[in-house]
């Protein structure tokens, strides 16, 4: 999988997909077994300490839960002022507090004055969700993962964070690794967007053409599922058996093998490669 | 007013409310809440009625709750066939223990659940099957009026389609009244005939689904809805947001509670709290809702 430069790409899976291990993989927060990852053609798979450190600045995490995300005994101030200090982006107190300032305002916190002293609880999550994505802008990073950054808002307040993201591409081309379970959000912010089941990428191509013309039984029986604000269109169901199983132990051949609707003897034995169909549409499935 | 055989949504975000009206009705209150108002259930009084005869003969029987986290509402020391069977008993004392287990498979056949779930423990069925055997413990006794808040929190998008499909097919088709409490507005769109948005413990707006969804006459309801992915357009629909945060329910407010965040407040609306009422067919809590319908035709 490729992210390119000033790319929103949407990784959609359901829990224990292994979508935020993904993620975490990719900024070596997790150490990898096999398989490799680049960062500006550098492979930092095996990197450690020092020359990691110096790269990470341009490679940052908005997390999911804006409760646990920030460290409940230090104020905002000082939350933001850390990665500053870490990686010694300012020189002096006053750049540092001028930094501090823009971020504030480009996320939407202001005045300032009155948020900078305050402690992470004093603060709705909404606000500490928007601290976190300051803390995560405030390094000027070529590329963010951010997991699950809008779940655990309330539905009136998140349009607001997805608007930073898409701003902060805009201005300074910044790449986004957007991980969500939630495909219609996936669509709306991203430019390509990858369906994760039990560990692989089983397809992965432009919003508007997955979802027109799903080509993989899972991403169909996704789009199925999804409810759609429209009273008149009802309810729906996905077309789709069994429960998904954990992913400790499968069984050679296609992880989608005992839910699919349409699976044949092929897909018990061998496992599925991730192919071109057309222009940039992939899919895994002997089904093509 | 919710009548037989309908089903209504409430929408509602943190602070809204929805999960206390949920509690209030099924008189499941903590001890120290103050309660005004009525609350009634064909004609009677089921607000002040006595605590043990609303217990013997309305809940479960009459009224029956899916609370939120449901699925790890069961006892998980016991057999779920066995709790659900005690339900039974408890309040229909009349009942023999073997037509008991024959409801409870049937119930289980007509949810999709393998008759093996008798015999298991809460923690051997998978999210989804939970879900559906606490569903099944709501149907038991045939109410006439469910409550589910909150049904399919931690369920995943396909089990959450599986089980809203049921609550459809197996509570509302076949009669029952639903109260379906969400802040997930594209499922409570789905399953509602008629729909009620709520906030800082207030009604903003409640009307029939279709109307309301096509032309949300209160400023909250307008932004809620503006906020809503929409998967059939896209990038087309830009999704906006209501700035600000739901309100601190600890403070007392002067006026409409969501005039901090209304980009059509004016002074009065900081000033006096607006009555629920009747616009265009629906309740609408705004002072300024007609002035919308005059707008909008």
């Amino acid at each position: 999988m490729e992210i390119n430069r000033g790319e929103i790409v949407g990784l959609i899976g359901e829990s224990g997909s292994g979508k935020t291990t993904l993620g975490k993989a990719i900024l070596r927060l997790v150490d990898i077994y096999k398989g490799d990852i680049y960062w500006d053609n550098v492979n930092v798979t095996r990197l450690r300490d020092g020359k990691l450190r110096t790269l990470r600045k341009d490679f940052q995490l908005i997390q999911q839960d804006p409760y646990g995300a920030l460290d409940p005994r230090m104020t905002i101030y000082e939350i933001l002022a850390e990665g500053l200090r870490l990686h010694k982006i300012t020189k002096t107190e006053e750049e540092e507090k001028e930094e501090i300032y823009k971020i504030l305002k480009v996320v939407k916190l202001t005045p300032p004055e009155n948020f900078i002293n305050k402690r992470p609880y004093e603060l709705s999550g909404g606000q500490r969700q928007r601290v976190v994505v300051a803390r995560a802008l405030l390094l000027k990073p070529k590329f963010i993962v951010a997991d699950e950054p809008i779940s655990m808002l309330d539905a009136s307040t998140r349009g607001q964070i997805l608007e930073f993201i898409l701003e902060d591409r805009q201005r300074r081309n910044t790449s986004y690794l957007f991980i969500t379970h939630d495909i219609s959000i996936a669509s709306y912010v991203s430019d390509r967007i990858a369906v994760m089941y039990l560990g692989k990428i089983v397809e992965m191509g432009k919003p508007e053409e997955v979802i027109s013309e799903p080509l993989h039984p899972y991403t169909q029986a996704l789009l199925q599922a999804v409810p759609i604000p429209d009273p008149e269109v009802g309810v729906r169901e996905p077309n789709i058996r069994g429960e998904i199983q954990s992913p400790v132990e499968l069984p050679k051949g296609c992880a989608f093998y005992p839910r699919c609707p349409f699976a044949k003897d092929i897909c018990k034995e061998r496992e599925p490669e991730l192919r071109k169909i057309k222009g940039d549409h992939y899919v895994a499935c002997h089904l093509y | 007013m919710l009548e037989r055989g309908d089903s209504l949504g409430i929408i509602g975000e943190t602070g809204s409310g929805k999960s206390t009206l949920a509690s209030a009705i099924m008189r499941i209150l903590p001890d120290n809440a103050t309660v005004s108002g009525s609350i009634s259930l064909d004609g009677i009084d089921i607000l002040n009625m006595d605590k043990d005869e609303f217990r013997r003969n309305i809940r479960w029987k009459k009224i029956s709750i899916i609370p939120q986290y449901s699925m790890n509402s069961f006892n998980p020391i016991k057999k779920v066939g066995e709790q659900l069977v005690n339900i039974i008993l408890e309040h229909e004392p009349n009942t023999d223990v073997h037509s008991a287990v024959e409801r409870v498979l049937k119930l289980f056949e007509s949810l999709n659940l393998p008759p093996e779930v008798f015999q298991k423990y809460p923690e051997e069925l998978s999210g989804g099957q939970r879900q559906r055997a606490v569903i099944a413990s709501a149907l038991l006794l045939n109410p006439e009026l469910i409550i589910a808040d909150e049904p399919t929190t931690a369920l995943d998008v396909i089990n959450q389609a599986i089980v809203i499909s049921l609550i459809k097919s197996r509570i509302i088709d076949t009669g029952h009244s639903l109260i379906y409490i969400s802040h997930d507005i594209a499922v409570v769109a789905g399953i509602s005939k008629k729909i009620a948005t709520m906030y800082a413990g207030e009604i903003m707006e409640l009307g029939d689904s279709i109307r309301v969804f096509k032309n949300p006459l209160h400023p909250y309801t307008k932004g809620l809805l503006a906020s809503v992915p929409d998967l059939r357009y896209g990038k087309i629909k830009r999704i906006s947001y209501i700035p600000g945060d739901p309100p601190d329910m600890a403070m007392n407010f002067k006026g409409c509670p969501f005039a901090p965040r209304c980009n059509i407040a004016k002074d009065i609306c900081r000033e006096s709290k607006p009555e629920l009422r009747v616009i265009e067919g629906r309740l609408v809590a705004c002072h300024f809702a007609d002035k919308e319908v005059i707008k909008n035709v």
